[in-house]
């Protein structure tokens, strides 16, 4: 048994490169609505919610809202391009297109292919996440330098919700269940997790669940980064999404090989 | 066979999914250089053993061995020299032929200059010269079959496992593919096909493997099987109630096979039985060489589709 587990893990540090050029190549066929599409609707939150709240709400943590916020819709479109991606395009390229199928009969293994799928759903995050993050430059409410920050954190952030609905992918018969993904898991986790106000507001119980989300750590490290103040607790953050990236990786992977290599 | 002639080995291979059987017992070998073909109906286990030789479905029993490398466990090193025509194309239909062929490529850890330098030879190969730069999308089926064909030779295989390389092909596109494959077969290449198509298989094939409800029921050479459980003329006849018929053919018949409302009927002496029914209203009656669909009938009284 571990011997046919082992036969299906990534090959090597490189192989899954490969993966991730057929996307790019893909992508690059329609890159301009593919980057507008991913822009359209954190855009409308953060302005909907940023001058129409951001009236009413003041300063939050010793900054405009909109600041506030725009940190917060960075990290939430990390979440939402990489889920994005792996949920819809990633589960078409796995089942209807059979593209994962031709790829099952090359030099790549199972692991190189998910591996491949988790990067370029993670490089689409940083596409989409920076994109906010210079309109919040442009716009006066961070600068350059803190969004190269942010940067790291975002790739992160697009690798734990890759893997995250990698699972979901491996598990789901067909579209239809995505949407239970969506909206029991990552449309709570916006609330909760101190995007469009401070996890402080939460009822204390609250606040400790909240410390378990991937989200609440993402928000925490972007956060600071874009308004230039200290991140407390680091490594912990780091460590928790890491978590977040490694366990699912590996049960997408033997989850899926179940499915597609019977 | 020494193991270094031995392209594919199977051993008492066996499968089920959910308590069907799917592949039972089954053991073959192939050799380099050969053509050899798994012919059988749908559902016969076909594609699952095709798909056994590339470790996309473990076997619950049995050894498989692809260029001597165990498969599943060394899958992907024996997929490294394997070239593969999957039963329903799946190329990138949003790319161009190049674009198929250097994404494929890629996942056989070749640089761009090593695929830039067997893609003409690839295109030319597959008579797709002028459609480089098409986008898949645009192609008929007889050529997306073709991009698929030059897909499975970017690493330069020495075996090429096509799973019904043919089917849902016009006879002109079938034709070209089947020349198409008599060439690498010539170049010295292994080719395991699957197919239900009773002339692509005499065809084509050095040895073939007949297969019902997974179970091998004959193998060897199509022209010694074809002799060895027909050996004469076939007479087929519809038109007439066949029990009567059956009745009165009988004198001159070796055998006789009821297909629906057709009569096969092995027959040394053809001439005679031609006399015998003239003049019958309403019955037609043609004779023919026998072929493989007739072994499959004989084997398993029934047709094979």
């Amino acid at each position: 048994m571990g011997e046919s587990y082992a036969a299906v893990m990534p090959t090597n540090a490189y192989n899954w490169i490969a993966v991730w050029r057929r996307n790019f190549l893909a992508w690059k066929k329609v890159a301009m609505a593919s980057i507008l599409g991913n822009l359209a609707d954190p855009l409308t939150n953060l302005f909907g919610l940023g001058f129409g709240l951001g009236l009413i709400v003041g300063r939050v943590e010793g900054t405009s809202y909109i600041a506030f916020l725009a940190a917060g819709m960075v990290a939430t479109s990390a979440m939402t391009s990489a889920t994005f991606e792996t949920m819809y395009a990633a589960f078409a390229r796995m089942d209807a297109k059979r593209t994962w199928e031709a790829i099952l009969s090359t030099g790549l293994t199972l692991g190189d292919i998910v591996l491949g799928e988790l990067v370029w759903a993670a490089t689409k995050s940083v596409l989409a996440g920076t994109a906010i993050g210079i309109v919040a430059v442009a716009l006066g409410y961070a600068s350059w330098l803190s969004i190269l920050y942010a940067m790291p954190t975002i790739a992160l952030t697009g690798l734990v919700f890759a893997s995250m609905a990698m699972v979901v992918i491996s598990l789901a018969p067909s579209y239809d269940y995505f949407v239970f993904y969506q909206t029991l898991v990552l449309s709570p986790m916006v609330f909760l997790c101190g995007v469009v106000f401070p996890t402080s507001q939460l009822p204390g119980s609250f606040q400790h669940f909240v410390g378990l989300l991937p989200l609440a750590h993402s928000v925490d490290l972007i956060r600071p980064a874009m308004l230039e103040r200290g991140v407390d607790s680091v490594a912990l953050h780091v460590a928790a999404l890491c978590v977040y990236t490694v366990v699912p990786f590996f049960a997408s992977i033997a989850v899926f090989r179940r499915r597609l290599l019977r | 066979m020494s193991m270094s002639t031995v392209a594919i080995d199977l051993a008492g291979v066996r499968k089920s999914f959910g308590g069907r059987v799917i592949v039972d017992e089954l053991s073959f070998s192939v050799a380099r250089g050969e053509c050899f073909g798994l012919l059988g109906p749908n559902g016969a286990g076909k594609s699952t053993i095709a798909r056994m030789l590339l470790g996309m479905i473990s076997p619950d029993a049995g050894k498989i061995m692809v260029l001597n490398e165990p498969v599943p466990a060394r899958a992907r090193v024996a997929r490294m020299r394997v070239g593969v025509v999957p039963q329903f194309d799946n190329l990138e239909l949003e790319f161009t032929v190049r674009e198929n062929l250097l994404v494929f490529g890629r996942y056989f850890g070749m640089s761009a200059r090593k695929i830039e330098a067997v893609v003409p030879s690839l295109l030319e190969f597959a008579r797709l010269e002028t459609k480089a730069d098409a986008r898949v999308s645009e192609l008929s089926g007889g050529m997306k079959r073709r991009v698929t064909l030059a897909r499975a030779l970017i690493n330069d295989p020495h075996l090429l496992v096509m799973d019904e390389p043919t089917t849902g092909l016009d006879p002109h596109a079938r034709h070209l593919i089947w020349e198409r494959l008599r060439v690498l077969l010539a170049r010295g290449k292994t080719i395991l096909l699957t197919t239900h198509f009773m002339e692509e298989a005499e065809r084509l094939c050095d040895r073939l493997c007949v297969l019902e409800g997974g179970r091998k029921i004959a193998e060897g050479k199509p022209d010694v099987l074809i002799d060895e459980h027909i050996g004469c003329n076939v007479v087929e006849i519809y038109g007439g109630d066949p029990r009567q018929l059956r009745e009165l053919i009988r004198p001159h018949a070796r055998h006789i096979e009821v297909s629906g409302e057709t009569l096969f009927c092995y027959a040394p002496y053809p001439e005679q039985l031609r006399v015998l029914l003239r003049g019958r209203a309403g019955l037609r009656v043609l004779q023919r060489p026998p072929n493989l669909e007739d072994v499959f009938l004989r084997l398993t009284g029934r047709e094979m589709e």
